[in-house]
């Protein structure tokens, strides 16, 4: 934790037509935390992400990552300075390999081919794939699977910021559980912004939480805090919290 | 090891057959053969680009087109057939590189592009058509409009214009160069590059946020697939002896793709055993004159789609593929639905 930003972004608006999906957020992320990103639906997280890796092109604003104004890069140049992305919605290539999926993933780090097989097998390992699982085409794997293989993709990319968004979303606590570990692994080399609504996941996550509302940046804090927030509250924690309750 | 060995029987099977035909075949089977081949390397191209990029170019006869006439015109200028097989291979390349530019770097959507190369080629016919003055001439030689360029030298010795090659030797050269352009098409497919080129197909999203610039991959695909039709193009001119606007013609650019999908999207030794039945098929049609050949052809297209929409290969791997695995013992796919 030096306190060096590794992400800042000031003043970011994103358009769609007359609506402003992200309506000025300013967001400094330091090299090295989980920041989770919170907020009921629509307030602009996965729009925010889609506009850090360009997959959207902000309508205003600065994005810089290590220093560098992103602006005017394409997706692609934006990988390869370091910053992955698993979207909401899961996306892999569903008819090859998990092992094929991982080794594209390694691929364009340009390592030797001993240091990419071993890279590939280590990604494997740590999202937990045997062998038999490795050969199986992505299209055959289990919801909760695919988050992990795509999750395996993002490992073997070697980032130095990752963007999850989601990643437990329709997963079982034990594979919650088993996500917060492999976070923690993604964690150990890169910085990581994850977008959650599970309390508990951010609770053994996150050092610190922004919420976002409408757009913009409502607070940002420790888990506690903002949890104590009225404000917060009553946008989203509050009734999620006692729709939890009432589960229990 | 086996999959090596089993990839390898197709191009061995060839090379077996340019070395041996010529001892078994009559020579007007041998022409027809060549013709074929020829045919069938154009289709490689499109099978390539289509099958393992996921471009779908329904005017892949422009770059067919292209090296036949850049064939007959080289030829007929330089008096030597090795370099016009040469430039008949890299003017098609040139051009590729040219539409690519704006296909890809644009980001039309499949069947945009689709559309527009099919324009492309049809603009091709269209002009060609329209060269019967004798002012349309390069050096000698007049583009001669709907008759096309006749009476183009066939192959000779390289570096001696005037030792022609029999119609044995030539029709060698052709199925050399089909299990050429097949080893070097599977060999580019199996590679890191090709890899990557499938990834593209698969997902093209995924391929960029991993940090791969789609645009260039299939630029260079697309400039592949061109060249290997352009010497399919050059080498059916050598055969025929002559090249007419038809090589640009909807008919030309139809039965590429009728082709692929018939052998079956994905694989390479289908497209060319389709290539040539279908050819087979034409000949003889066209011989007996009784029905038509393209109403043939069309119902045939219409039925693979519905019956066999992944095309005869895939299929009849498909069907012979429990027993296999019976005996192997493997159930896997099985025993998982998704």
């Amino acid at each position: 934790m030096s306190g060096a930003p590794i992400l800042a972004t000031r003043g970011l608006v994103k358009r769609f037509g007359g609506v402003a999906a992200v309506d000025g957020v300013d967001l400094v992320v330091t090299a090295g935390e989980i920041r989770c990103l919170i907020g009921p639906n629509g307030a602009g997280k996965s729009t925010l992400f889609k506009c850090l890796t360009h997959q959207h092109q902000p309508t205003s604003g600065h994005v810089l990552f290590e220093g560098q104004n992103l602006q005017g890069l394409a997706t692609h140049r934006i990988a390869r300075l370091g910053i992955a992305i698993k979207n909401q919605i899961p996306s892999i290539y569903a008819n090859l390999d998990v092992r094929e999926n991982i080794r594209l993933a390694a691929l364009r780090r340009g390592l030797p081919k001993r240091e990419l097989d071993r890279v590939v097998e280590l990604a494997l390992e740590e999202i937990g794939f045997d062998d038999r699982r490795a050969k199986q085409p992505a299209a055959t794997l289990s919801h909760a699977h695919r988050q992990w293989c795509e999750l395996g993709m993002l490992l073997a990319s070697d980032p130095r910021l990752a963007l999850l968004d989601e990643p437990t979303a329709g997963m079982t606590r034990d594979e919650m559980l088993k996500t917060v570990d492999i976070i923690k692994r993604l964690n150990a080399r890169a910085t990581v912004i994850v977008v959650e609504h599970d309390l508990e996941f951010i609770a053994r996550l996150a050092q610190r939480v922004t919420v976002l509302h409408r757009g913009k940046v409502l607070v940002e804090d420790t888990m506690d805090k903002v949890e104590a927030n009225e404000t917060v509250r009553d946008i989203y924690l509050g009734r999620k919290k006692e729709a939890i309750h009432a589960e229990r | 090891m086996l999959r090596q060995l089993k990839h390898a029987l197709f191009p061995v099977a060839l090379v077996l057959f340019a070395a041996f035909g010529p001892f078994v075949l009559e020579p007007f089977d041998l022409v027809n053969l060549s013709a074929f081949s020829a045919m069938a390397i154009a289709a490689l191209g499109l099978a390539f680009v289509w099958g393992t990029l996921g471009i779908l170019n329904l005017g892949h006869s422009v770059f067919f087109g292209l090296g036949a006439y850049a064939y007959a015109i080289a030829v007929s200028n330089l008096g030597d057939s090795t370099l016009a097989v040469l430039i008949g291979t890299l003017l098609p390349v040139a051009f590729s590189l040219i539409l690519g530019y704006f296909l890809f770097f644009s980001r039309l959507g499949d069947v945009y592009l689709g559309v527009i190369t099919l324009c492309v080629t049809l603009i091709f016919y269209s002009f060609m058509t329209s060269t019967a003055d004798p002012s349309f001439h390069i050096g000698p030689v007049p583009l001669g409009g709907f008759n096309g360029i006749t009476a183009v030298p066939s192959l000779n010795m390289p570096g001696d214009p005037q030792a022609f090659l029999s119609t044995e030797a030539t029709f060698s050269i052709c199925l050399l160069a089909l299990a050429g352009a097949y080893i070097l098409l599977s060999f580019l497919r199996s590679s890191d590059a090709g890899r990557i080129m499938t990834a593209i197909r698969e997902s093209e999203l995924r391929s960029e946020l991993l940090g791969y610039d789609i645009r260039f991959y299939k630029l260079v695909g697309f400039a592949v697939s061109a060249a290997i039709a352009g010497l399919g193009g050059a080498l059916y001119t050598a055969v025929m002896g002559f090249v007419s606007p038809n090589v640009f013609d909807l008919p030309q650019a139809s039965q590429f793709v009728l082709w692929v999908i018939a052998g079956g999207l994905g694989t390479f030794v289908g497209p060319v055993a389709a290539s040539f039945g279908f050819q087979l098929l034409s000949s003889q049609l066209g011989a007996n004159q009784i029905f038509n050949t393209e109403l043939i052809f069309g119902a045939t297209i219409i039925l693979f789609v519905l019956l066999a929409p992944q095309g005869l290969l895939p299929m009849i791997l498909k069907l012979s593929k429990p027993r296999f695995q019976n005996r192997s013992g493997i159930l896997r796919r099985k025993e998982k639905p998704a």
